[in-house]
């Protein structure tokens, strides 16, 4: 025996798995024995669960194979055999072939099983019926269900449960004997003979039964209101899964109709109190979920109370029930961080938790809370405690350091000193150090101030850093950033370094971000030397590196001494291209392919960004992601997502600018495209801008309408995309009649409509109406109205009747306003009060709204009006507060002057009072953008 | 550790013998089983898999594999054909429109390796039934007499009066005997 099988055959009782083929062979023999030699099946059953336990698996034939033998082991009458068997089955049934062979056995152990293998029994059903079998198990299950054994009936309501996707006629049947389940408080038998075996019941059949009761009723709405009314009296949930699933159907009828919300408002509130901390923490997260989407349903003392019933619990001994609170304490922190202030002494102490989830969770949740006051004392208490997590939680925390930076720019030096500090002193992978870059990154981006501590410190890490990925960001970091630093000759020794010490790719990196520097404004002297260092470069023994090399000294060269434009923004990048259009747009050149490709791609049509306008968007982008992350989480709660009514995205409603980015971005493409390539359309020149598509109907009406704003030079272009509805109607010559509001004095002269010939049902087609613009910037507001003619459609040809003239007639479909904002693109500056200051016109309005608005609301509204960027956090209004003042920034899409908005809100009884105070290049835009904030 | 407790058994007079029964669906298998378990009939539903059951008859206890007969499973009679020792083909009388079904699906049996050395019985079940075949039209009919190299045997039966069964046992119970 060798030494290697010695130690296996020593450990195989410690640990070590059993060989998998002997088990097998052993598993094979021994199951096709007669007679069944019951004590060694078992064991053997045991050691192949062990193993399927351990991630080994069988290919298919040998699983079956395995299978047949246990199902062989049926005639033996031996209850812990069976279970054995049945645990077996279990496993084996996902990867075996025709389980279905062991039905009959299983069913007559249903029949006449002793109560022992009864529920097993019962429950492997589940693996062996399917569609065509489960009829015939319903009258067995029937039984089971109104078993007064709490095992078996717990037993047939879980299997139940799982065969409804498989056969709901089958389980509808019995929805009755369900529905007593619930409240049939069952007992284990002997139990007056105080039996050791069996325990006090714990009445979890009641939760199995609701269980089902649910997802038999789900579908109906009035059937759940009474089942909740019905089992939330006289405390008849025993059970605290049963509780918490009452909290859960609540939770699922007030996401479907949040009015019901007020009526649970008493039961709720009792639910906060419950005995079970698990009930409570339900309730809690229900409320607090909740409110996040509809504030105004819920009351301030409700959401105090869910508050308070968290903060309780974040002092119990159970770990689960304090991660617990603390998990949804963090989430609400994500959205309104200054509701859970009142925790934060609690929150402190458990920085120290000694489970390491709970004080990640606690320090995350802290840092949401943070205000400008106290940030550096928290990021002083991390920088002693983050060394010693492991790298998920780091990661986690960097993220939350890393929003903080977002919303917190002035702090910068602390946040930027803790992210330098961990970059430098922690051990990592590649994850952590890569977040913590990201962040570093995002700070240099938006935070201009920080830029040169930072770039100092990142080239001082790449001196030893040992990833590749990472190295080339920071390189790229250094060329982009490095150039219009004040001392960009540091930044260049630090990168020729890395041409020197590192592999290719890292060299190829390094020869880009040098030849940034060349044309540096900041040091001239600096030319010659990147020359030579870059024909040094230039005899590397790796291709790209060469090849980068030369073209870099070649574009410089022309750029330098011949003042080519084009060499010179390939050297320094004044222009971002917009990816998503960029792709679609290559993608349809590839595929088109004309003429082979002798036309070369006209990267023209790309739509660009200048880099401030591309921050605005990255920063809007950033600041989405963390909000949608927070709408995700909550929405996560709801048991199954029905379907959400669609929000209106338009004016109107105040829906937050949150819809999928990337779509958008393509749709926004897709339509300029169609635009564009319309013959009337193209002396209209270069499209300048184009609104987000605004709904104009109900999304319910026959016709649905969606309206798009383009904007030119002298031109204005509405664009309405109509949607058929009806199923046997074609409407005929679809046009849109646009009147201005203000008829007599119209700055706006309307060219020319482009009508939709036929829109047969559920087509969806555009049509245009085009204006010329007699001003440079022009407000109006238009009332709309569709025409067509309707034509019956005949089911065979799926075309109209011949010879049917149809009905002439029309239909009314909302407004559309074209405001100062439509002018506007939002724009990113890093210091806005400077900015504001410096900006030479001046407007100042005051507007008061008496709806009952809240300040969120109205914010939402003034940044989708006005188009600009909210700069510093501010476009988050502080729940506990009255008052509060926006800040935006934009430039204009026209003549790209900047405007700058602070907008400050006090609420009060009366309503909500404004004054708008616009700065401005352009005296024009700026007063009309101020005064047209609020159409 | 089979060969031993088989001889220990022996010495006392007890023996086992290992049984499969199979026939088209239908034809009464399960009813048969559970005549000769329980000594009477039960309501039955078409078997999904199989039962199995020991039946003591004398001095044999049989263990007795009743697998269902319909369509899908027949393809997974083979898995329960190793240590088989009898072969009990039950056969629905009255159901002269698939008695040729009946004969494929047996001859295939009879061509199984692992089959070679079981006793073949043949119940003709289902004799109560006023238009039934009688035990010499279905031996004709499945092509018994073809058989070679292993006992065979009809039996015409009535599973729900028992009527035959104990016959067909005492035939299996023999040629047991005759084979050790």
């Amino acid at each position: 025996m060798s030494a290697h099988t010695y130690k296996k055959f020593e450990n195989s009782t410690s640990g070590d798995l059993p060989d998998k083929m002997t088990i097998y062979q052993d598993c094979m023999n021994t199951f096709n024995e007669s007679p069944v030699n019951s004590k060694r099946c078992r064991l053997l059953i045991s050691r192949l669960l062990r193993l399927l336990a351990q991630g080994e698996t069988f290919p298919q034939n040998e699983a079956t194979a395995l299978f047949f033998s246990i199902s062989k082991l049926f005639q033996h009458q031996n209850d812990p055999l069976r279970q054995a068997v049945y645990l077996a089955i279990k496993e084996l049934s996902g990867i075996s072939e025709d389980v279905l062979m062991a039905t009959s056995s299983i069913m007559k152990d249903v029949q006449n099983g002793s109560d022992l293998i009864k529920p097993d029994a019962i429950r492997s059903l589940t693996y062996v019926l399917d569609e065509s079998t489960a009829f015939s198990a319903e009258r067995l299950l029937k039984s089971a269900v109104v078993s007064r054994h709490p095992s078996i009936s717990s037993a047939a309501l879980c299997t139940s449960y799982h065969l409804l996707p498989i056969s709901e006629v089958t389980i509808r049947r019995f929805t009755n004997e369900t529905q007593e389940a619930v409240l049939d408080l069952k007992q284990f038998p002997n139990q007056h003979g105080n039996s050791e075996y069996y325990p006090n019941s714990t009445y979890i059949s009641q939760y199995h039964a609701l269980g089902l009761l649910y997802q038999l009723k789900k579908t109906d709405k009035m059937a759940l209101l009474k089942l909740v009314r019905h089992f939330s009296e006289n405390n008849s949930m025993k059970n605290q899964l049963a509780k918490v699933e009452l909290v859960k159907i609540v939770n699922d009828l007030i996401y479907r109709d949040p009015q019901l919300f007020s009526q649970f408002r008493p039961l709720l509130s009792d639910w906060l109190s419950n005995k079970f901390e698990s009930v409570q923490l339900e309730t809690a997260k229900l409320i607090t979920s909740f409110a996040t989407r509809n504030s105004r349903l819920v009351a301030p003392e409700l959401y105090a109370a869910a508050i308070s019933a968290l903060q309780s619990l974040l002092t119990v001994p159970r770990v689960s029930s304090r991660f617990a609170a603390l998990r949804i304490l963090n989430r609400i922190s994500m959205v309104s961080p200054e509701k859970i202030v009142v925790c934060n002494p609690e929150l402190e102490s458990l920085i120290n938790d000694s489970n390491r989830n709970i004080s990640t969770y606690a320090i995350t949740t802290l840092l949401k809370t943070g205000t400008s006051k106290n940030i550096s004392s928290l990021i002083s208490t991390i920088t002693n405690f983050i060394h010693d997590v492991s790298d998920d939680f780091k990661i986690i925390i960097i993220d939350a350091v890393r929003t903080l930076s977002l919303n917190f720019p002035q702090e910068w030096k602390s946040i930027l000193n803790f992210l330098i500090d961990v970059l430098k002193n922690s051990e990592g992978g590649f994850k952590f150090k890569n977040s913590i870059v990201e962040a570093l990154i995002d700070i240099v981006s938006f935070v201009p101030q920080s830029k040169e501590l930072a770039l100092e410190n990142l080239c001082d890490f790449i001196e030893d850093c040992e990833f590749n990925e990472i190295l080339v960001r920071i390189l790229h970091l250094l060329g982009k950033e490095g150039p219009s630093a004040p001392n960009p000759s540091l930044y260049v020794r630090h990168i020729y370094n890395r041409v020197v010490l590192e592999n290719s790719i890292i060299r190829s990196a390094a020869v880009v971000a040098l030849s940034k520097f060349a044309l540096t404004k900041n040091d001239p002297t600096l030319y010659e030397s990147i020359i030579s260092l870059l024909k040094r470069i230039a005899n590397d023994k790796d291709d790209e590196v060469r090849d980068r090399a030369t073209i870099a000294l070649e574009f410089i060269d022309s750029a330098r001494n011949k003042d080519d434009v084009i060499a010179q923004n390939l050297i320094e990048s004044k222009y971002f291209y917009d990816i998503p259009s960029l792709e679609s747009k290559l993608s349809s050149y590839i595929s088109s392919n004309t003429d082979s490709f002798a036309t070369a791609f006209d990267v023209n049509q790309v739509r660009k960004f200048t880099e401030d306008e591309m921050k605005a968007i990255n920063l809007k982008r950033k600041q989405e992601q963390i909000f949608n992350q927070k709408s995700e989480t909550t929405l996560d709660t709801t048991p199954e997502a029905e379907s959400v009514p669609e929000k209106r995205a338009d004016a109107n409603s105040f829906a937050g600018p949150n819809l999928d980015d990337h779509q958008e971005d393509l749709l926004a493409t897709k339509y300029a495209d169609e635009l564009l390539s319309i013959e009337q359309i193209k002396p209209f020149g270069q499209l300048v801008n184009s609104s987000r598509a605004i709904s104009l109907t109900e999304p319910e009406a026959e016709f649905v309408v969606r309206g798009v704003k383009h904007l030119f030079k002298d031109n204005v272009v509405l664009q309405f995309n109509i949607t058929n509805t009806l199923t046997d109607i074609a409407l005929d010559n679809v046009s849109v009649v646009c009147t201005p509001e203000i008829s007599d004095e119209a700055e706006l002269e309307e060219l020319f409509t482009l009508q939709v010939d036929r829109l047969l049902p559920s087509e969806e087609a555009a049509c245009y109406v085009a204006f010329k613009k007699l001003d440079e910037i022009v407000m109006e507001g238009f009332l709309n109205n569709l025409t067509f003619t309707t034509k019956e459609i005949n089911p065979d040809t799926n075309e109209p009747f011949d010879g049917d003239e149809g009905f002439q007639d029309e239909y009314e479909i909302d407004s559309i306003f074209l405001n100062a904002g439509d002018y506007v693109k939002s724009s990113f500056t890093g210091n806005f009060s400077a900015t504001f200051d410096e900006l030479p016109c001046e407007e100042v309005a005051v507007f008061n709204i008496q709806e009952d608005l809240s300040i969120q609301e109205v914010v939402d509204k003034i940044i989708l009006n006005s188009s600009c960027l909210p700069v510093e956090s501010t476009q988050f209004a502080p729940s506990d507060s009255n008052s509060h003042t926006l800040k935006l920034f934009g430039k204009s899409a026209l003549t790209g002057s900047k405007v700058a908005l602070q907008i400050k809100m006090i609420k009060s009884s009366k309503g909500l009072a404004l004054k708008v105070h616009g700065k401005g290049e352009d005296s024009l835009l700026c007063s009309d953008l101020v005064n047209g904030l609020m159409q | 550790g089979l060969f031993a407790s088989k001889l220990f058994s022996n010495l006392f007079g007890n023996k086992e013998m290992r049984i499969l029964m199979v026939g088209l669906d239908g034809a009464g298998k399960t009813t048969v089983l559970y005549k000769l378990k329980l000594g009477e009939v039960i309501t039955t539903i078409p078997t999904i898999g199989f039962n199995v059951e020991t039946v003591q008859y004398k001095n044999i206890s049989f263990t007795v594999w009743d697998v269902g007969g319909q369509d899908r499973i027949r393809s997974l009679w083979r898995h329960y054909y190793r240590n088989t020792e009898g072969v009990i083909f039950v056969v629905d009388s009255n159901d002269r429109s698939r008695i040729g079904e009946a004969r494929e699906v047996m001859q295939r049996m009879l061509n199984e390796d692992e089959l070679r050395n079981a006793a073949w019985l043949v119940f003709a079940n289902k004799q109560d039934l006023p238009e039934a075949m009688s035990a010499a039209e279905i031996t004709e009919k499945l092509g018994l007499h073809s058989i070679r190299n292993r006992p065979w045997f009809i039996q015409a039966t009535c599973a729900t009066s028992g009527e035959g069964l104990y016959e067909g046992l005492e035939w299996l119970s023999n040629s047991l005997k005759n084979s050790t």
